[in-house]
């Protein structure tokens, strides 16, 4: 105490460059505890990425031992495709038999995480109570709104990510599977695998993954909400107070209000971000959607949207608020 | 400036009052151990001093309102709330990597040199570890952060006498500079009676007594009683009498006696020895009899 003042009027250099540094700590201080509060929840919850890669790995066995009968149905989707064309329905149905193994890929990761994401959500804020660590977390200089926010970060952004690659290796490793094999069994039919765009259905994965996870946030938030107040069956109190009052609005009104919206936030993205219609009035199958069957500005446009995404700020402003005054339970 | 400075503090949870007007003034450098009985408002403090709990009255860490400014206070402040508090998945080095991450002034050469004075392994899960090893991981972790106070919180609860020495050891010797300021509460109290510089006992939320060491010794005096002066002694007004195998010990406080020279005249009447902190304590806060006493001891400070 005695030194500090002298010092800043002799030697006003290291003083200054004293003060930079604490600023440059200070700003490095608002990301980095971010940083390592994300890398903290992989440490704890392998489960995160363990279950998509056995997911991942337990398909493309069951996807290798298909690959036997690979030749033969070539052949006669190659038939079908001659027939159709004659047929003048267009090549669109060959490719969504194509695409079949890929898109199944796809849809079950994004099942996989969606079910891995509810679960780290409901348990995120509830864990930490319960085993007494909330006491460790809060004696170190980590605000809140940074925990919070990171736990939040790993359904809305790392899983989505984490889907996003795992599919796009997984389906590269089939490609090279089958084309091997084709080109080994020579059926002809490997020139067909060249009309699978392989870059317009990693393009139209990434969308939907972030399609989902925006649309689901306020599903996951909601649970990240109940999982810092409840203090125990979190579950329940995650799914019976919507389901009790989407009940009683049915037997006391006679609506399904509250029901539809409930089923529109688990399965309305489908709706808003896509257009499962082609020109010509016909249905475009969900195996194989085109570039253009995306419909990014009516997504961004939609209400249902931007309500979900106010609700989810909610719901993660009240964890936020609750965290401060939870202890162990 | 002062380190800890409360004043009226109070804090209920529903009809139990947990701090009733707690009024302390910690100083820098101090070793300060706060002695309670279960209930007694103590952790409700230290969560208080820490930012965890909003109180009433007027609250100042290190010149901070803990509970406003919690994130910026905890880079001065460290805590071990509790025993086992440290997440039973997380390796011992990924510990390591963490605190270093989030604490801008933790030294994780310096966490690492008092782990290897211990049996802790780098690549162990906390799950992995005796009770003695977690607090001693937890401890070079707190200890390697340059912090300006030191909260425990029953640090050493459920630790055998060999790791509670060391805990203390390692504390005085690697730690306490003289500049930091040490806040501890504990049950026992015999292990820390030579590591405090003052003392406080609390009771249901109010502070009974509060004492620096030297006061402590200077102060409070216990005389095991011949037995034929047994009611001289008794005449000298002790704050409070047991019996030991047919001997009586009486303790004193010598800042209520009027006469210069009770010293002497306790010495007379047998042998004269400074108390224990838990002799003190049983005096002050112990059954009936001790806790007018104490009401006596907290009017006298």
């Amino acid at each position: 105490m005695m030194n500090s003042p002298m010092n800043t009027q002799s030697n006003p250099v290291p003083e200054s460059s004293l003060d930079s540094q604490q600023t440059a700590t200070a700003s490095m201080s608002e990301t980095r505890p971010f940083y390592w509060s994300v890398r903290r929840e992989l440490w704890e919850n392998h489960s995160i990425y363990i279950a998509l890669l056995a997911v991942a790995s337990v398909y493309l066995i069951a996807f290798m031992i298909s690959q036997i009968w690979l030749p033969n149905s070539m052949r006669e989707i190659w038939m079908a495709h001659s027939m159709r064309e004659s047929a003048a329905l267009g090549p669109a149905a060959t490719i969504v038999g194509l695409a079949m193994p890929y898109a199944h890929a796809g849809m079950l990761l994004m099942l996989i995480a969606f079910i891995v994401g509810i679960i780290y959500s409901l348990d995120a804020l509830h864990g930490e109570r319960k085993d007494r660590s909330i006491l460790f977390w809060k004696s170190l200089p980590v605000s809140d709104l940074t925990t919070v926010l990171a736990k939040a970060s790993i359904p809305l952004v790392v899983l989505p990510l984490l889907v996003f690659a795992v599919t796009v290796t997984l389906q590269q490793i089939m490609r090279l599977m089958s084309l091997a094999i084709l080109t080994v069994n020579g059926t002809g039919a490997a020139a067909l695998w060249a009309r699978l765009p392989f870059f317009e259905m990693e393009v139209v994965l990434l969308y939907g993954v972030i399609v989902l996870a925006l649309w689901h946030a306020p599903i996951y938030c909601w649970l990240l909400l109940v999982s810092g107040w409840a203090k125990r069956a979190t579950l329940l109190w995650a799914v019976l107070p919507p389901l009790a009052l989407a009940a009683v609005e049915n037997i006391a009104f006679r609506t399904t209000y509250l029901g539809s919206m409930l089923k529109n936030r688990f399965l309305g993205f489908e709706e808003a971000a896509f257009n499962l219609v082609d020109k010509n009035g016909v249905s475009i199958d969900a195996h194989f959607i085109p570039l253009e069957a995306l419909t990014p500005g009516r997504f961004l446009s939609s209400p249902g949207l931007w309500l979900g995404l106010v609700f989810a700020a909610a719901c993660l402003a009240a964890a936020v608020r609750l965290r401060r005054y939870r202890e162990p339970i | 400036m002062a380190c800890i400075e409360a004043r009226g503090l109070r804090k209920a949870f529903g009809t139990t009052i947990a701090l009733d007007g707690v009024n302390l003034r910690v100083e820098e450098g101090r070793i300060v151990g706060l002695i309670g009985p279960n209930g007694a408002g103590k952790s409700t403090a230290l969560n208080a001093i820490l930012g965890l709990t909003e109180c009433q009255g007027e609250l100042r860490v290190l010149g901070r309102d803990p509970w406003i400014e919690r994130e910026r206070l905890l880079r001065d402040v460290c805590f071990i709330a509790d025993v086992a508090v440290l997440p039973r998945w997380m390796r011992v080095s990924q510990a390591l990597d963490y605190v270093a991450g989030v604490h801008p002034r933790f030294d994780r050469a310096k966490a690492e040199a008092l782990l290897a004075k211990t049996d802790v392994r780098r690549a162990s899960k906390v799950r992995e570890l005796s009770k003695g090893m977690v607090t001693q991981l937890h401890l070079a972790l707190v200890m390697a952060i340059d912090a300006k106070l030191l909260v425990l919180d029953e640090p050493t609860l459920g630790l055998d006498l060999l790791y509670r020495k060391q805990f203390y050891d390692s504390l005085l010797n690697d730690y306490y500079d003289r500049s930091r300021t040490i806040f501890v509460t504990t049950h026992q109290v015999e292990d820390v009676q030579n590591v405090l510089t003052d003392l406080m006992f609390i009771q249901r939320g109010r502070i009974v007594l509060d004492c620096s060491m030297e006061d402590f010794e200077s102060r409070y005096v216990e005389v095991m009683v011949h037995p034929e002066q047994v009611a001289a002694a008794r005449a000298l007004k002790p704050m409070h009498e047991r019996q030991v195998i047919g001997r009586s010990i009486l303790l004193y406080d010598l800042k209520l006696a009027r006469s210069a020279d009770h010293r002497q005249q306790l010495a007379a009447l047998g042998d004269v020895r400074t108390p224990s902190i838990a002799d003190l304590f049983v005096a002050v806060l112990g059954d009936k009899p001790g806790s007018n006493a104490g009401q006596t001891a907290g009017a006298a400070r």
